[in-house]
Formats: structure tokens, sequence, C-alpha cells
């Protein structure tokens, strides 16, 4: 009866099942595993995609100097007072006479009173960084290629390669730059590389108390920094030397250098 | 020159240049890191060595999934722009090993002062106290919690957001004037400044008070004709009215 | 979190106005100052030599391969400052392996290398061959395989192939004039083109260098033949030394004009860096620039040469006049050295200060070294002068080189 060839055909059917499992299950887990390790491949960080630049606004600036503190701490710089990767400058001008500008020990640990007694029209503090200019003249005259841009516009310094010319350190407009006492080798900020790889902000970023500096992206994609751009009269730092810094000041008063 | 043959002097040289200049394609094969050259004139391996440094800030992200109920009284306060790394330093390893190692807190008042203390420089309307005058030697936390500093009552004096106006107007001319003399403040713009605004002057029969030729006021202020003097101009357009340029 | 402490912030010392935090240090000391010294040198007695060889001033001709030798004896020196200044000098090699086109500092690695292998080493090696092989022949011990291996195997010293040299010689020196002035422009081309550096960035740097460097070696050449003749017991050749004096002459009053209109054009176009660089120049480089450059470097060898070389003294005043020159020129040049290195970083790029450079004796930037490193080039000339005589009044009779 067909009861029996049925059974018969369902029993071989089952076999062949049974047998085919190991098969189907192993299929199963690669194609699986692949999508799941393609998943995983496309939450890599691609720079690419990316083209990093800072906005400062001068007039949020309280010149607490905790930017320059978190910097220190966060990159391991060298704690003896000359070397920056980021500072604060604090502009005094007075009625009659000449603009002062000051930055004890780059405005780590606040600023002094002025003189008293100074009749003084504006003042006001200005945090200075490495620009990341988009047409860097210390990329320019690197001779062996140790400081370059990267494909998502941070300069970096490559600390295996660089001879320790200091070339870079002479053709930075800014005196973002200085000589790594220990390593010998030149040293800057980089954007924090290591975190916004991360998704993280730079560290001066994420400690300033009153948002004075925004980060973002400075292509299309929406970010702070967009909006910074869009609300904000911005100026550069000597824009006539045609360097294309990407860090943009809004309310950056005519005597900031 | 003989002609056909190269001459000998020639041939020493040439053997010597050609193995000078293939020499240092051979040291090039061999010296160059590999990476070299891939995205541009650099080592590519760097981007990605830069990129594993150690990181020191976790982020406020990081201090939310454990610390929910301060930061959510931050965010509702006006402290709430304060990442909680600047008063905590970097919290990391503390992220990584809560147990271990407990982010330090500041309790001294020079923390505080560091970014509220009286310096000319900072912008206006930023709250800053003068350090020698405000209870001296006493510990901020003591009347101003950290996460939510602000107190329940407004401040004694428009100088505790305005000092820089406070100290100019203190030497000046108008040292007597209190500000509520000129400006019309709601009583809640201590709470919201940047919203519920004060008012400043729009007219020059504000300053007329005291400065028009038959206004009541003491014999020593200064007098001007309020319908000719300075026009088409307001009286702030050259005067400033916390230190007035009188001589 | 530590203490703030809101105490006075000591002052830096030294430091009046306002210099970017990271400007206190200055990068490129006096071993950066004593290399465009070397180079310079270099260049200047290269000129000296192809001026007998290629416009045939024949007055010249004692100093022709005396010249030849000097500019070697420099040039093989001249990198050793360099690698001593750089942070990590056993990388340097990667300037050639890895050159970045668009550095002015990277590439001159490489014009550096042609002016040695292609002008230089070629140009002694062709103008020496023919006694090198006689040499070879003749000498005895150890100095006879030193000779062999410089012969290279090409041992023909028939008419032909001495006529071959001297013609093969005459190109390499007029290919080697434009590379001379390359090698020394190069250099100024470095300072030259730092936009960032007011001070530095200007189109006249490169000229002025070249024509600061042929001073300093025809100067030099003035000094080291007089010298070497005096140690010699030698009768100087006061033909040769006047045509030299000469030449030098031109020499300077070229260089102090270029370097007149490099400050009348600044003062005149007054922009935004006049105030902080003539600030500079009265307070931190009074000294080097107006004692040192211009009135014991310049002005008063001028007078010195016009006064040797036209006024009527006899042959050991005019001698002495030289020397006097002679030795001042190389003191004012290395001034002028120092003036654009230094002062290029004693004033800050945020234009409102000055800093100080500090000069140290002991160490790898200091005094003790930059002077072995002046005294290095005359002991290699010293053996070379005695592997390769370049004196007239040598053994064998080939003498002169020969004309095509």
């Amino acid at each position: 009866m067909d009861d029996q060839k049925t059974q018969m055909e369902r029993r071989e059917f089952l076999n062949t099942c049974a047998r085919k499992l190991p098969e189907f299950i192993m299929l199963f887990a690669v194609v699986g595993g692949a999508e799941i390790l393609s998943a995983q491949e496309e939450q890599k960080y691609d720079p690419s995609g990316h083209n990093y630049a800072m906005g400062i606004d001068i007039h949020k600036c309280i010149g607490c100097g905790r930017c320059a503190d978190a910097c220190k701490k966060e990159n391991k710089v060298p704690i003896e007072p000359r070397y920056f990767r980021t500072w604060v400058e604090r502009y005094i001008i007075p009625s009659a006479g000449e603009t002062i500008v000051d930055s004890p020990d780059g405005g780590i640990d606040g600023f002094p009173e002025p003189d008293k007694g100074m009749d003084i029209l504006r003042t006001f503090f200005v945090p200075k960084l490495c620009n990341h200019c988009a047409s860097p003249p210390c990329v320019q005259v690197c001779p062996v290629g140790a400081t370059f841009i990267s494909r998502d516009g941070v300069v970096l310094v490559d600390e295996k390669y660089c001879v320790g010319c200091r070339y870079c350190i002479q053709a930075c407009p800014y005196g973002a730059r200085y000589l790594h006492p220990v390593k010998k080798v030149a040293d800057k900020c980089t954007f924090c590389y290591h975190r916004i790889t991360k998704g993280l902000r730079p560290a001066c970023v994420e400690v300033c108390p009153t948002q004075a500096r925004v980060f973002g992206e400075a292509g299309e994609q929406s970010s702070p920094l967009r909006r910074f751009l869009r609300f904000n009269d911005v100026t550069v730092l000597k824009p006539s030397l045609n360097t294309s810094p990407k860090v943009y000041y809004a309310n950056a008063d005519g005597e900031v250098r | 020159m003989g002609k056909g043959a190269l001459p000998q002097q020639i041939v020493p040289l040439l053997i010597l240049f050609t193995a000078g200049i293939l020499g240092l394609f051979v040291a090039r094969y061999f010296l160059v890191p590999k990476s070299f050259g891939e995205y541009g004139h650099y080592r590519a391996d760097a981007v990605d060595e830069i990129a594993a440094s150690e990181v020191s800030f976790a982020g406020y992200k990081a201090c939310l999934d454990c610390h929910e109920d301060i930061y959510d009284l931050k965010q509702a306060s006006n402290h709430k722009g304060l990442a909680c790394e600047v008063c905590h330093g970097p919290c990391a390893k503390h992220v990584n090993a809560p147990d271990e190692f407990t982010p330090p807190a500041p309790r001294t008042r020079d923390f505080c002062i560091l970014c509220h203390g009286y310096n000319l420089s900072r912008p206006s309307g930023f709250p800053q106290i003068i350090p020698e005058l405000h209870n001296p030697g006493k510990v901020c936390m003591t009347c101003h919690n950290p996460h939510n500093p602000l107190l329940p009552h407004p401040p004694e004096d428009c100088s505790a957001c305005h000092r820089e106006i406070a100290s100019r107007k203190m030497v000046s001319h108008h040292a007597t004037l209190a500000c509520i003399d000129c400006h019309i403040v709601p009583p809640d713009h201590w709470k919201d400044p940047q919203t519920i605004r004060a008012w400043k002057p729009t007219n020059r029969e504000v300053c007329g008070k005291c400065h028009a030729e038959d206004a009541e006021s003491p014999k020593e202020i200064p007098r001007i004709d309020l319908n000719t003097h300075g026009k088409p101009y307001l009286c702030w357009d050259c005067h400033y009215p916390h230190s007035p340029e009188a001589k | 979190m530590e203490t703030v402490i809101l105490a006075v912030i000591e002052k830096l010392p030294g430091v009046t106005g306002y210099i970017y935090p990271n400007e206190y240090e200055l990068h490129w000391g006096l071993l950066i100052v004593l290399y465009p010294y070397l180079t310079g040198l270099v260049a200047g007695a290269f000129i000296l030599a192809s001026l007998e060889r290629v416009f045939n001033v024949k007055a010249l001709m004692p100093v022709y391969r005396l010249s030849l030798l000097t500019a070697l004896s420099f040039l093989i020196v001249a990198p050793l400052p360099l690698l001593a200044h750089l942070g990590h000098p056993e990388r340097a090699f990667e300037m050639f392996l890895t050159p970045h086109t668009q550095s002015a500092m990277a590439m001159f690695g490489f014009v550096y290398a042609w002016y040695l292998m292609v002008v230089l080493l070629l140009e002694i090696w062709f103008d020496y061959r023919a006694n090198i092989v006689t040499w070879s022949k003749e000498k005895k011990g150890l100095i006879k395989y030193i000779y062999k291996i410089l012969s290279l195997g090409a041992t023909d010293i028939s008419e032909p192939a001495v006529r071959f040299d001297g013609k093969i010689g005459k190109i390499i020196t007029i290919i080697g004039i434009p590379s001379a002035f390359l090698l020394h422009g190069y250099v100024g081309f470095i300072f030259g083109s730092v936009k960032a550096n007011p001070w530095w960035s200007s189109v006249l740097i490169p000229i002025v260098f070249l024509f600061s460097a042929i001073v300093s070696g025809m100067a030099m050449m003035l000094l080291v033949y007089m010298v070497t003749t005096m140690f010699r017991w030698k009768q100087t050749n006061m033909k040769c030394v006047n045509k030299l004096a000469e030449f030098l002459l031109y020499a300077i009053i070229v260089d102090f004009s270029l370097e007149l209109l490099d400050f009348i054009h600044r003062l005149y176009e007054s922009e935004e860096s006049i105030n902080i660089l003539s600030e500079m120049i009265s307070n931190r480089l009074f000294i080097s620039l107006i004692i040192s450059q211009i009135v014991l470097g310049t002005l008063i060898p001028v007078i010195s040469l016009v006064m040797g070389r036209f006024g009527r003294f006899p042959d050991e005043m005019r001698r002495m006049l030289y020397l006097v020159a002679g030795v001042l020129i190389q003191v004012g040049i290395f001034s002028t050295r120092w003036n654009i290195v230094i002062g290029g970083q004693l004033f800050s790029k945020s234009l409102r200060g000055l800093t100080v450079y500090k000069l140290e004796l002991m160490g790898v930037e200091g005094v003790f070294m930059t002077m072995l490193l002046l005294l290095l080039p005359f002991l290699a000339l010293l053996i070379l002068t005695k592997i390769l005589p370049p004196w007239n009044e040598s053994e064998t009779d080939i003498v002169l080189p020969l004309k095509t």
C-alpha cells in the first residue's frame, strides 16, 4: 500500500536529512559567521569617510586652562613648562599702547590678574593648537615623509620614522610643534586621533566647561561643527599664508596672531 | 677620442656609478618599510600605531552608564555643560576597573576658583566671585552642590555674574548708581539668564532722569540739553554707561 | 586632582614680550650655523677654481688644484654638523631612501651627492689622473697601492688620453659652476622658502647665500694659499694673490650690495614684521650684525683689500693686508650665517616677543664641538695634499692641466 511506500520514502527522506544535517549546520555556520564578520568589518573605522576640523568660540572661553591640562594628561605630553600641544593665550588691549599677550605655562593653571590701574579696552582668551591645515607647510618640508596628512584630514607624525631635523617646527607658522625632549622626534596635537577613531571627542573638547571648543566634520555630514560654521562669522589664523587651517575661530579679534 | 670603443677612463667610472645607483635601489627594497607609500608619502602603519594609543579620559557617556542619578541632576543644573572628568580627572581606568581606581574629587577652594575666580578677561555674564571677599577660607562645597551649584535663593548682587561690569562701575562716576536704577530685571533672571533677559535702556530719557537740564537730581551731576546733545546718537553710542568717560 | 597653585608664575628668563609657549627653545643652533658656512666655502673655492679653468684667468693657476682640494675637504666635513644635530642620526639614510620630493632638505641630499660625486670627485680625478698613474708606478710602499686603487685601472697616459682628460675636465667644470651655485643656493632656498618666518622668507636669501659663499670661499683660498706657501718656505706668487684679491673685492661689493638691497627693501615696504625685526636687530643682534658682520666683516676688509691691491706698498705689507682681510671676512661670513640662522629664531612668530639663544660650551651643540668641526677640514686638507700634492714643484713634471 501507499502507507508502506510513503513510510519508506519518509524514512529515506529523514535519513538523508540526518546524514546531510551536519553539512547544513556547517553551511549555516559559515554563511552566518561570514555575515557577522562582515557586520563587524562595517563597524571598523573607515578614514576616508571623515574630514575633521575644529571650531573655537572666543566669546565662550573663560581661560580656565582645563583643555591644556587634559591634553597633557591624555597624550602624555612632557610636564616641563615648555611643551604644549594646546595652550591658552590672553590678550589685553589697553586704551592706549601696545596689545599685551601672555600665556603663563600655557594657561594650565589659569591666569594671574592683569596689572592694576591699566585702562583696559578689551580682553579675552584665545585657545590655540595645531590647525591641521589642509595645505600644511610642515608636511611640505618634511624630508623623509614622517609627517603627513591622513585620509581623514588629521596631520600626524610618525615617531618611528622622524629623524628629528626640526624643519617642520621651523615651517609651522603657528608654533604648534615642538621636539619631544625624550623621544627626540617632532610632536604636536593629533586631534586625539586615538580617541576620534573610536567615536570619542578630543580630550580638550571633552573637558571644556563652556563648550568653547567644537569638534566635527568639515565636510557635508551633520555635526556640531557644521552648525558652528553656519551660524558664526569665522576666521582662521594667518590666512595670508594660505595654509588653509581647519581650526575656525568665531568672534576672534583682529589683534589675534 | 678614439672612435668606436669607450675611452679607458670612462669604463671604471660607468661601472662605479651604475653599481652605486643599483645599490641604492637594492637598499630601498630592503630598508624601506613595507607599508610606506600605501596612502601617500608616509608609512601607512603609523596611522594604526597612533590610533592604538591608550585613552585616559573616558568621555561623558561612560559615566552615565553607572552614575545616571548624578548625571541627571547635573544635566538639570547650571553645570550641565561641565563634563564629569573636568573635576574628577581622567576616568578611563575607573571605567575599566571600577573598584580598583577611584577618581579623585576636588574638595579645595582653589579648584573652583580656577573657573569662577574673578578674571577681567572672562566673558561677561559668566558667574565669578572675588575669592578674598566671598566667604574667604570656606570650602565651596559647603554651600554649593557641585552637581547642582545654584543656590535656592537669588544672588545678593548683580556682580555675582556681572563682576566685570561691577568692577568698572565701582570706580567710576556711576559708583553710587544701582544696576536696577537703569535696568529692569525680572525676578527669575538669575535662574535662566539667557532666556529671561533683563531690560536695557532704549531711549535718552533714561539717562535724562539725571542728566537733563530740568532733571531733579543732585547739582554735581553734569547736565546736557537732551534735545540737541549728540543727536542723532543715543547716549551709550558714545558714553560707556558703566564707566562714563567724563573728564 | 592636584592642588592648583595660583602663585606668581615665574617669567622665562631672557624672554621679552610674548612668544608662543613652544618657541622658548631654539631648534637650529650653532651646528646649523656652521653648516652653511662650510658648504659656502666649498662653493666659493670651486668658483675660484673654475675662474682659472673655464674663464682662463691664468694668474690664478697656482691655486687651481689647491682650491679643488680645499673644496673637497670642506665638502666631506659638511654633513657632520647635520648628522650631529639630528634627533635620530641613525635614521638619516631615510632621506635617500624615501625622499619627499616637495622638501628642499630632501632634494638637497641629492644635490650634495651630485656635487660630490659627479662634479668635485670627477674633476679632481680627471685632473690628477695622469699624475696618479705616474706616481703609482714610481712610488714605493703603501702609497703605491693607494695610487693604484685611485687610478681605477685607467692607466693609459698617452697624449690622446691625457687630452681627453683635459677636455672632460673642462666640461665638468662648466657643469660644475651651476652645480656650485645650486649647492649653496639650495641651502639658501631651504631657509628662503619658509613662509612662516619673515626673516628668512625672501627671494633674495638664496642669492645672498650664494654670493656670501663666494666671498668666504675666495677669502679662504687667499688664506690657505698664503699660509701653506709660508709653511713650505716658498715664495708667494704675488700675481696670483693680487688677482685673487681683485676678484674677492668684486665679490664683496656684489654681496654687500645685495644685503643692502634686502635691508632697504624691508625698511621701505615696512611690512607687519618690521617692528619686531628692528627690535631684534637692536637688542639681540647688534654685536653680531653691526659690529661683526658689517664693520669687521665687510667694511674693514674692503678697505684692507683696496689698500693691499691698489695701494703702493711693499709685498710683505700687501700680504699682511690680505691676511687681515681674509681672516676678518671669515669672521664676517660666519656672523652672516649666525644672524640668519639664529636671528630667524630669536623673534616669535607671534611678532610680539624675543627670546635668547643659550650658547653651550660642551655637548654636541657646544662651542668645543664647533671648533673641532672647523679644524677637521684643515686636517682633511693636510691629508689630501699629502696624497695628491697640488704644488707646482712636484717631483713629476706634469704640472699644468693640459689645454684641449
